[in-house]
């Protein structure tokens, strides 16, 4: 190879039989000549001969160059000749040739904005809402035939779901659920101390607790922990081909798989929501004791404020959250793309979903309580 | 031969305690196309890792051409890594990404071409693995078969002087699998690539390899080295013999 390299070069011959062009030089440079004159000289031309007995050195961008010449000289039925090349480009183009390139007219992806799209996007929204309705009805039935003796589901996975969505996640609401009734006592105690009704913090925490943040709190937790697990397990196992398995073997993915997760997280959400009422009842005492309330004060102060309405409208939430969270888990999980990808994409869905679904609910059930006076 | 291209040296491979495979040596020529062996779990995608760096060995070394792998620094491994293509089990194609910006995506990140180049040189590729026309399409939207061949199209896209290949033909039907194996042989024949590939799919060993191991799960140790076919008739190890298609199954271990 030659120690100085001569830069490349492209010279067209126009006086040879046939026409040839010369190339010339190290082609591995980083600026390529521009073969811009040679594409017109195939409409003149019957061959045109591309000489490379004076190449010095080249990389795969000739090679593409080349290419892309053969393909442009084909349409407009010109020979090209490649002459003194060497014999791994004969080979390397007729390979690249064999197959005839693939007119695609690209796959259609719209732009991120456009009528289209947002059109689309609308009729997405309500097929989601169909969609939901549908899968709704189909869970409903699903557990219906799962209560059933004969049905598919296994009690065993059953009891691992409960037990998943039970005693396994007592730790986390303790923690939330104390801090919760903690951050309400704070919230009041400050407000009502003015008005020298510092008391009035166990009401306040009391009907906050059993009411709303009990139920609330718990199903947020819960729909981080367990819906988004729902999610992750069923798009794996829809990945892995298993629920593709358990349909074709004649069993129903949906009795299999979704009932005993929903059956298990509406009867463990009331039970959580009793624990979560009690430690943040508990909690708010501890506030309020540092703010002067005597234990005993408080406690005869909630016996006036833990009134049955109060706790089993808490109760009602955590029973409709706890289907709202098993169905969106379970939704995103079972109509998961296949890939691994999907799998991130069931969990993200999992989770947003059932916290709108946590906040829209929980706003219906409030008016429909305000507005029949309970 | 003249010098190797790989040189492995008394390598063992293992998980923490658990040892894969102990005193691997072997050498790749230039321009073999060497095939790692074994049946499932003996080891062979861990090799392949340990030569890839991806996995360090627990001893041993790996020479290409001059330079130590095993101890070498992270500037030199990357110097290496740029004469290699890898196609891995999976195609690891980006899914993220179209096959444009697959095969791009090497080009963009060791050369200074322009971006009308880089568009040529990656139609070229796709070309040679007969995929051009193919390229704003995403992994998801092709198959299998075509998800390996624009693989392989980013593992040549800088001219790679070793090809290495993960299960090339795994869960793709015969005639595809056939037509893979030939696309790799005359890749290999027209670049004078040195190709080191891990399979058991015995129809790819025979058409395509000049050169393989046998790795034995049971004493986890390389048993066998040398050319397929003849290695099908004369190896000492019945195992070996047998894994190739020969001899019956009997006890008569050698």
């Amino acid at each position: 190879m030659n120690s100085e390299p001569t830069p490349p070069r492209a010279v067209v011959l126009r006086d040879s039989t046939p026409v040839s062009v010369q190339l010339e030089g190290d082609w591995r440079a980083a600026a390529l000549p521009e073969l811009a004159e040679l594409p017109p000289l195939f409409a003149e031309l019957d061959s045109l001969c591309i000489d490379g007995s004076k190449l010095a050195a080249w990389d795969s961008r000739l090679l593409a160059t080349l290419l892309k010449l053969t393909r442009d000289a084909e349409t407009n039925r010109c020979e090209l000749v490649l002459e003194s090349l060497p014999d791994s480009f004969d080979a390397l183009m007729s390979l690249a040739t064999a197959v005839p390139r693939y007119d695609s007219t690209a796959p259609p992806r719209a732009s991120w904005f456009s009528p289209r799209r947002l059109k689309a996007l609308l009729a997405d929204v309500g097929d989601d809402l169909i969609d939901s309705l549908s899968f709704l009805g189909e869970t409903l039935s699903a557990v219906a035939r799962g209560l059933t003796p004969s049905s598919a589901m296994r009690t065993r996975d059953l009891a691992a779901a409960c037990y998943r969505a039970g005693p396994d996640a007592l730790g986390i609401i303790a923690l939330t659920s104390t801090l919760v009734g903690m951050i309400l006592a704070y919230l009041g105690a400050e407000q009502l101390r003015q008005f020298g009704a510092a008391i009035y913090v166990a009401d306040l925490v009391a009907i906050g607790m059993l009411r709303e943040m009990g139920a609330l709190m718990t199903a947020v937790v819960m729909s981080g922990r367990t819906g988004a697990a729902y999610a992750a397990q069923l798009s794996s196992m829809q990945s892995n081909e298993e629920i593709d398995a358990i349909s074709t073997l004649g069993m129903s993915p949906m009795e299999f798989l979704v009932a005993p997760r929903v059956i298990a997280l509406c009867f463990t959400m009331p039970l959580l929501v009793v624990f979560a009422d009690a430690l943040g009842i508990l909690g708010g005492g501890l506030v309020a004791g540092g703010m002067g309330v005597t234990p005993l004060q408080y406690m005869s102060q909630l016996q006036g404020a833990l009134a049955p309405s109060h706790f089993f409208i808490g109760i009602v939430k955590a029973f409709v959250f706890a289907l709202l969270i098993a169905l969106a888990g379970c939704r995103a999980g079972m109509q998961a793309g296949r890939s691994s990808e999907g799998v991130g994409k069931a969990t993200t869905e999992a989770v947003v979903t059932s916290v709108v679904y946590l906040i829209v609910a929980d706003a219906a059930i409030n008016i429909l309580c305000q507005q029949l006076e309970i | 031969m003249g010098q190797p291209v790989i040189d492995v040296r008394n390598l063992t491979l293992a998980y923490g305690s658990r040892v894969i495979q102990q005193d691997v040596s072997f050498t790749v020529g230039a321009g073999d196309i060497f095939v790692i062996m074994g049946g499932s779990g003996c080891g062979k995608s861990s090799l392949l890792k340990n030569l890839l760096g991806l996995v360090e060995p627990a001893t041993g070394q790996i020479f290409y051409g001059d330079t130590e792998f095993v101890s070498a620094d992270a500037m030199t491994r990357q110097q290496l890594r740029r004469g290699w293509g890898i196609t891995y089990q999976s195609g690891g194609l980006i899914s993220a990404m179209t096959l444009a910006e697959n095969v791009a995506l090497p080009l963009q990140q060791y050369t200074s071409y322009s971006d009308s180049d880089v568009a040529d040189v990656v139609a070229l590729k796709l070309a040679l693995v007969g995929l051009d026309g193919y390229q704003s399409y995403l992994p998801a939207e092709i198959s299998g078969g075509m998800r390996k061949r624009a693989a392989l199209a980013r593992a040549i896209a800088l001219d790679p002087d070793i090809l290495f290949f993960d299960e090339p033909s795994a869960g793709l039907d015969p005639i595809s699998s056939r037509l893979l194996d030939d696309l790799i042989v005359q890749l290999k024949e027209s670049t004078g690539a040195t190709v080191v590939m891990v399979t058991h799919e015995l129809a790819s060993i025979f058409a395509i390899a000049t050169n393989s191991i046998y790795l034995d799960a049971r004493t986890r140790r390389m048993i066998d080295s040398g050319n397929p076919a003849w290695l099908r008739e004369h190896s000492e190890h019945a195992v070996v013999r047998q894994f190739l298609g020969r001899a019956a199954a009997s006890g008569s271990e050698a």
